[in-house]
């Protein structure tokens, strides 16, 4: 069932992003952002806390995650240190998606050449 | 009034784009995408016996480790191209918007070229990211006294 509800909700995810691309001028890094907005910003009221208990992983593969990771990380850091700790866990959960990201990129950018 | 009829000209030679067909992929390859990441979870909190917050980050580094890869070898832009969003709203967008950049750019400089540019797309998904999690986290912060 939690596999159902992962295709589900990742394919509506995207299937919103596909027609705001289609049907207004937007490019794919601006939906993105707005994502990453949106992803946070469900995120006040625990609402994609909530998704993500009842979705599971596939919640986590779009990019509103990113911004739901952040947001998390920073709260848990405001809980030990108050509002600095807000900017101190910022980074805790994203930051193994962020530094693999950076590393493989380098790595495969210094084996493979360009293709058309 | 030129400028109208030249805009007419081109409304009218412009490629027809498929939406729904567009929006059909996009929802069918993103959904794959969602159980693949639910699959890994599974996978991991089931075999290596992690929490279920650190199997969900095993599986982000996995999707951004196969999207790198693939971008690298050359056929990952063909399935963009092919699925559009549903493969740029998943956290492979991310992967591929970096080692693209990467690749593209490693030409000018290992410095100003690949350095400078590696972060052109990806950049604006950790400002904004970032910048909307600390308002956001502030509001929540005093709202709801933290998590």
């Amino acid at each position: 069932m939690i596999y159902i509800y992962s295709f589900l909700f990742t394919g509506f995810v995207c299937l919103i992003g596909q027609l705001i691309l289609d049907n207004t001028k937007l490019t794919p890094g601006h939906i993105t952002s707005i994502f990453v907005v949106v992803g946070s910003a469900l995120d006040i009221f625990n609402i994609y806390d909530l998704i993500v208990a009842h979705v599971g992983g596939g919640a986590l593969v779009p990019i509103t995650s990113f911004g739901h990771l952040l947001i998390h990380g920073g709260m848990v850091g405001a809980t030990e240190n108050g509002f600095i700790g807000l900017a101190m866990g910022m980074f805790d959960l994203t930051a193994s998606g962020i530094t693999s990201a950076i590393f493989f990129a380098f790595i495969f950018s210094l084996f493979f050449k360009p293709r058309d | 009034m030129e400028k109208k009829l030249y805009d007419k000209l081109v409304m009218t030679h412009k490629p027809k784009e498929h939406r729904g067909q567009n929006a059909f992929i996009a929802f069918v390859v993103g959904g794959i995408m969602g159980v693949i990441g639910q699959l890994l979870v599974e996978f991991y909190s089931y075999y290596l016996g992690l929490s279920s917050i650190d199997a969900s980050i095993f599986m982000i580094v996995t999707l951004i480790f196969l999207a790198s890869l693939f971008t690298a070898l050359g056929f990952f832009d063909k399935w963009v191209k092919f699925a559009k969003c549903g493969l740029i709203i998943p956290i492979t967008g991310f992967a591929h918007s970096m080692t693209s950049a990467a690749i593209e750019y490693k030409k000018e400089g290992l410095v100003t070229g690949l350095g400078a540019n590696m972060f052109k797309l990806a950049g604006t998904v950790i400002l904004y990211g970032v910048v909307s999690a600390y308002i956001f986290g502030f509001i929540r912060l005093i709202i709801m006294g933290g998590a």
